[in-house]
């Protein structure tokens, strides 16, 4: 016997569901690293000589090219989408490289920053962090923690527009059908978001 | 019915084979992998609780060490919280039901759902592996509070992680709820034409979409510092194991209402049906759930009046904890008016229903003592809590959860249960666990102190009266199983409206169809509990 089917089906496609439901996504992503920001606040306030004195040794001009880099790569991601709702196929997928390098070039500048550190003997049981006060360690396990944490973020944002690359060649996204690329897109400005919160805190409060 | 149709295939018929229902996208099948799982944690939690009152027959050790005591309640509690009760009532009948219940065939994201089945599994998995490896199970309470969480041996870095991925699932399942109840319901279907259940399951999703993540960054600095020792909760270290506890609890007291609320929902339904009458205050129900929700937030603090905090907090923490107690009282001043001159009809799930009405008030008054703070200095950390907790958690969801089981067993497994044989059960639970229960309300209000595997001698017979409890509570609980197992087979076939309920998944056949309905549903006028205009009965 035939089955049947309502009209307000879960398996139809809906746009604005698949946003709603990207939206809160970001939300608990926000209240995750809000936890860690609680952290920090409490012992910025408690500690607020070491954690100058600690901040001092992070690199600001690192810092702040990333921080550029990122903001570009959510402007190209940012127009890709009005590519691809424009028809324009291959300028969207141009633009999707730009972001997905962009994404590379932070993760490779954060790399030659977190080197360094290592470098320093800055990272937890290393002997010159083992010879800093409590309250600088903290502030280093923090950098590290949330950073680290924010890093991972970068990689998953950059795998998901993979992902988008790949609907788009398998032509599955497309100009009528493109929520994928938008959830895509949400992501990777929440990604950039987390970090304009991050560099301020870690690199410039003097 | 508008046209009468042959029965179609039901949703157990549409495909067969394990794999049809491990990577089964159907919120139907997802339910009751959920309800399988689900189950079979709450009898190994059950077991490790009969241990314990086993330890506690007599003072001194009897069964087990303080280590393995230890261990014993952590596993417990942590089984009973994460992997029973906060998944239990959304991810079973939830699942199971919203969709019915708002007239569409799915959740909103069907995928995300079985991914999230497959979290919990996952989880479950890592819980049950601190049996195995190392230094056995985390011996820390399921609380994990730190620094000695940081400190000890036992596996707690599992433990954690199997919270972590739990919460995750939660999370999943909450989202989806809120976009399904969103953009899914019956094209007439208003929001003050949503079943009950719906309303509280929605309270609950936003709950626990904004407050889960908040201790899954938590359990990862346990993580972080049990791997690099930083002492970010130690306070030898500069730490503040102060700040631990309000992370834990700014998720763990809303995660109560997790607990509660969708238990509630399930209240709300049986209730009206059972009276045979429209529920009373209606819209006040509905409110009063995201009154919970939101009020919810801001009473964490309770859970730390003894262990530091200034005076002026303490005391807001105190009235808002006061204050949540209206929204909840509210509820159950409206099930009891709906009550009043009903026609009442005495079935199982009306008595776990009227059990957890009773239940959860003394577990809710109980609260008022441990809310308040001078009554509080004296029962922290006593037997008072124990008892009060299991008061709401298990006598009031609990129960819910139990009395939903018979309420639904028709629709969900196409059978009916038998009515006196589960009478029986319930009536055994009821009294092992109040026999089980209020003596430890007594006993913390004589200090005795929780978290402990032994105890002096004056506490002996309220202990042995408990531990006595503890078996016929037991028994219950295994007599309610094996009559719903039998019933399967020999039960009598269910019909779509076995109880007279108004709501729509009652329009459908009993196991419903792959795609939940076999014609379109009718969404009633106005209130879903007017029994007035019940369609179904009288067609
Ligand atoms: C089946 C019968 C049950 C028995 C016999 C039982 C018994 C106990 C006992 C003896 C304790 C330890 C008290 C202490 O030493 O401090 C305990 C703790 C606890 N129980 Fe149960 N319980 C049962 C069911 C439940 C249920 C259904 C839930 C929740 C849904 C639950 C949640 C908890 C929690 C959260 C703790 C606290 C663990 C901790 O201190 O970290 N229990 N229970
Ligand atoms: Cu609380």
């Amino acid at each position: 016997m035939e089955n049947f089917v309502l009209a307000n089906s879960g398996h139809n496609r809906d746009d604005e569901a698949s946003k709603f439901g990207m939206w809160l996504f970001l939300f608990t992503e926000l209240l995750l690293f809000g936890g860690l920001f609680l952290v920090y606040t409490i012992y910025r306030y408690l500690n607020s000589e070491a954690f100058l004195h600690a901040s001092y040794e992070l690199d600001v001009v690192m810092g702040t090219v990333n921080t550029v880099v990122l903001l570009t790569s959510s402007l190209t991601v940012a127009l890709s989408i009005t590519a691809l709702q424009k028809g324009n196929i291959k300028l969207t997928q141009g633009l999707l490289v730009a972001t997905i390098l962009f994404a590379l070039t932070f993760l490779v500048i954060k790399y030659f920053e977190w080197s360094a550190k290592f470098e320093h003997g800055l990272f937890p049981g290393m002997d010159h962090y083992d010879h800093l006060i409590p309250a600088e360690k903290m502030f280093f396990f923090l950098y590290f923690f949330m950073t680290g944490l924010h890093g991972l973020h970068v990689i998953v944002g950059g795998v998901l527009l993979g992902f988008v690359m790949w609907d788009i060649k398998k032509k599955k996204t497309t100009p009528d059908n493109f929520v994928y690329l938008e959830n895509g897109g949400l992501y990777w400005h929440l990604v950039d978001i987390i970090w304009i919160f991050l560099f301020p805190l870690f690199y410039l409060i003097h | 019915m508008s046209v009468a149709l042959a029965q179609p295939e039901n949703f157990y018929q549409a495909k067969r084979g394990l794999f049809s229902w491990i990577f089964s996208t159907d919120h139907k099948r997802i339910g009751l992998l959920y309800f399988y799982a689900i189950i079979s944690f709450f009898l190994v939690a059950m077991a490790l609780g009969f241990l314990m009152r086993l330890e506690l027959i007599a003072p001194g050790e009897t069964v087990m060490g303080a280590k393995t005591y230890n261990q014993v309640f952590t596993l417990h509690g942590v089984i009973m919280i994460f992997l029973f009760l906060i998944p239990s009532v959304p991810a079973f009948f939830g699942n199971f039901l919203l969709p019915l219940m708002i007239g569409t065939d799915d959740v909103a994201f069907p995928k995300l759902n079985l991914f999230s089945w497959w979290l919990y599994v996952l989880g479950g998995i890592f819980a049950l592996l601190t049996l195995v490896v190392g230094d056995g199970p985390a011996d820390t309470g399921w609380t994990f509070y730190a620094p000695y969480s940081v400190k000890t041996g036992t596996n707690v870095t599992l433990a954690v992680l199997a919270a972590f991925i739990l919460g995750f699932s939660s999370i999943l399942t909450g989202l989806n709820f809120i976009v399904t109840i969103h953009r899914l319901r019956a094209p007439k279907m208003g929001w003050f034409q949503m079943p009950l259940f719906a309303w509280a399951l929605y309270a609950t999703a936003w709950i626990q979409l904004l407050a889960t993540p908040v201790i899954g960054i938590t359990l990862l600095m346990i993580i972080a510092e049990r791997v690099f020792g930083v002492g970010l909760f130690d306070p030898s270290l500069g730490g503040d194991p102060i700040l631990y506890q309000h992370l834990f609890w700014i998720y763990s007291h809303p995660a109560v209402y997790i607990m509660v609320l969708p238990g509630m929902g399930l209240i709300s339904e049986m209730i009206p049906t059972f009276a045979k009458r429209t529920i009373f205050g209606y819209k006040a129900i509905a409110y009063s759930s995201l009154a919970i929700a939101f009020i919810g937030y801001f009473v964490w603090g309770h859970h730390m009046f003894t262990s530091g905090m200034s005076g002026p907090a303490r005391v807001i923490f105190s009235v808002l904890t006061f204050l949540v107690a209206v929204p909840s009282a509210i509820k159950v001043f409206n099930w009891v008016a709906t009550l009043y001159k009903g026609a009442i009809d005495v079935k199982t799930p009306l008595l776990f229903s009227l059990a957890f009405i009773f239940q959860f008030l003394l577990g809710g008054l109980t609260g008022l003592v441990i809310g308040a703070l001078a009554t509080d200095i004296h029962l922290h950390d006593t037997y008072f809590v124990v008892g009060h907790f299991h008061y709401v958690m298990f006598g009031g969801a609990g129960f819910a959860f139990f009395g939903a089981l018979h309420y639904w067993y028709g629709k969900i497994w196409g059978k009916m249960y038998n009515e006196k044989r589960a009478q029986i059960a319930f009536w055994l639970m009821f009294i092992g666990f109040n026999t089980l229960y209020f003596p430890m309300l007594v006993l913390g209000l004589m200090g005795m102190p929780r978290r402990y595997y032994d105890y002096l001698e004056r506490f002996e017979t309220l202990n042995v009266i408990s531990t006595v409890g503890s078996w016929i509570l037991i028994t219950g609980i295994l007599l309610m199983i094996i009559n719903l197992i039998v019933s399967r087979k020999s039960g009598k076939v269910a019909p779509r409206n076995p109880w007279g309920g108004t709501t729509m998944e009652w329009q459908t056949p009993s196991p419903p169809p792959l795609h939940n309905f076999d014609a379109t549903p009718v969404v009633p006028e106005g209130n879903p509990y007017d029994h007035k205009n019940n369609i179904t009965e009288k067609a």
